[in-house]
């Protein structure tokens, strides 16, 4: 759909797979319209409770194939919230698997030939950002009162740069949410717009062999990089719960 | 570019272009974080009142039944090396019975050849004393034929002499020489 040879031209259309439009008619994008984006989150929650409902209804004590990677996605999570927030960061565990869950689903769904990737857009990577980081930035000062505030006043540097120092922190601070957003709608977008061009390319015959192979390798290196920006995505709001739990290090 | 699809997507709808990112049209945000927040607390609740309690259950069941398994397997390794303890002792009482019931027999066996040894020693000295005896019987009787044959000899050298036999002095003559 993105591309279409015309007259032997090639016309590359590699944003098109990004495009929200409504699912029944051709009116406008209102905030309730059921858009593409309703259908591939439905169908990201459906993954999610076929994966870790359905899965565990037996609940076995030798586990099947689908319980154990249920399993293993739970383990995964909790290990990570346990390393690096501590024993007190387990209270946030939900929280956080849902996160998890939800990016890793919602990258690999967009590897599905016509699938509309919702984590490629900023308007959902932006809305998880900054929910973690109000989140984050409400418990530490819940948790700690204006203490909180010591997170930005470096103890261990000499007196006379702390102040400096104290900038440059809530600089990075205030630039959590962006990095953290842009980090994974960026990935989602560069590597499905790459397959895109690629794919352009098997327009022409002469081409298509290696444009096929260029897909073949962007597609093997997008499965890595989906679950390694779920990853990142989630190790990273655990440092930021970090800061929250424990200010002082 | 005028056929192509995009005139029909909700982008061009809206008013943006094609060529910009779809990412960047503003128009779109509420309608993508309305439907992110719905499916994030459907997401939440999934989890949290259903499928993390369960996996968290089995777990639990699974850390809890590989204990118990381990307990009970210490539990037959104990009772296995109890019954090993005791095969072990029942043997060595077997051994022991059979090593005593061996030297009983043996001793049985030398007292019996003992006895069988002496009553043939026995025996034999008795046979012994028997033939010598009757060794000396005939030495004795022996003797005495010889005494009569003397005196008879002597009667009749005596009378063939010329002589006058008085059978008793040849006796005590003939005595006499025999015991000298």
């Amino acid at each position: 759909m993105a591309t279409e040879t015309d007259g032997g031209g090639l016309v590359f259309h590699p944003m098109d797979q990004f495009i929200v439009s409504p699912l029944f008619g051709d009116g406008g994008v209102a905030w309730y319209t059921p858009t593409n984006v309703t259908l591939w989150l439905a169908l990201t929650v459906a993954v999610i409770a076929l994966l870790l409902v359905r899965s565990t209804r037996d609940a076995r004590i030798v586990p099947g194939k689908a319980q154990s990677i249920a399993e293993l996605a739970y383990g995964f999570v909790y290990k990570m919230v346990v390393d690096v927030t501590g024993k007190d960061g387990v209270k946030y565990f939900p929280y956080i698997m849902t996160l998890f869950m939800f990016i890793l689903v919602a990258n690999f769904l967009g590897l599905v030939p016509m699938a509309f990737t919702t984590t490629s857009h900023i308007a959902v990577t932006a809305v998880l950002a900054v929910a973690v980081f109000l989140a984050v930035t409400v418990l530490g000062f819940v948790l700690n009162g204006p203490k909180f505030l010591g997170m930005f006043w470096v103890t261990s540097a000499p007196l006379a740069i702390r102040p400096v120092l104290a900038i440059i922190e809530v600089i990075s601070y205030f630039v959590r949410p962006v990095s953290h957003s842009i980090r994974l709608a960026g990935n989602m977008t560069a590597g499905h717009a790459v397959i895109k061009v690629f794919a352009a390319f098997a327009g022409l015959a002469a081409l298509s062999p290696l444009a096929i192979l260029g897909v073949m390798a962007m597609y093997g290196l997008e499965i890595l990089v989906s679950f390694i920006q779920a990853y990142v995505f989630t190790i990273l709001t655990c440092v930021y719960l970090k800061d929250a739990l424990h200010p002082h290090h | 570019m005028a056929d192509t699809p995009t005139t029909a997507h909700g982008a061009a709808a809206n008013g943006s272009e094609a060529a910009g990112m779809p990412q960047l049209d503003f128009a779109t945000f509420p309608n993508q974080i309305f439907w992110l927040v719905v499916a994030l607390v459907a997401i939440y609740f999934i989890l949290s009142r259903i499928a993390l309690p369960r996996i968290a259950g089995i777990l639990t069941d699974r850390q809890d039944t590989i204990g118990n398994d381990l307990g009970a397997a210490e539990e037959l390794k104990l009772k296995a090396q109890a019954a090993e303890a005791a095969y072990e002792k029942a043997l060595a009482d077997a051994r022991a019975e059979a090593q005593r019931i061996a030297n009983e027999t043996k001793a049985a066996m030398q007292a019996d050849v003992n006895d069988a040894i002496a009553k043939a020693d026995a025996e034999i000295a008795e046979r012994a004393a028997e033939s010598e005896k009757a060794i000396a019987a005939i030495r004795a009787s022996a003797l005495e034929s010889v005494e009569a044959v003397a005196k008879d000899t002597t009667g009749a050298i005596v009378a063939a002499l010329g002589g006058q036999t008085d059978d008793a002095a040849v006796a005590a003559a003939v005595d006499a020489r025999l015991k000298g």
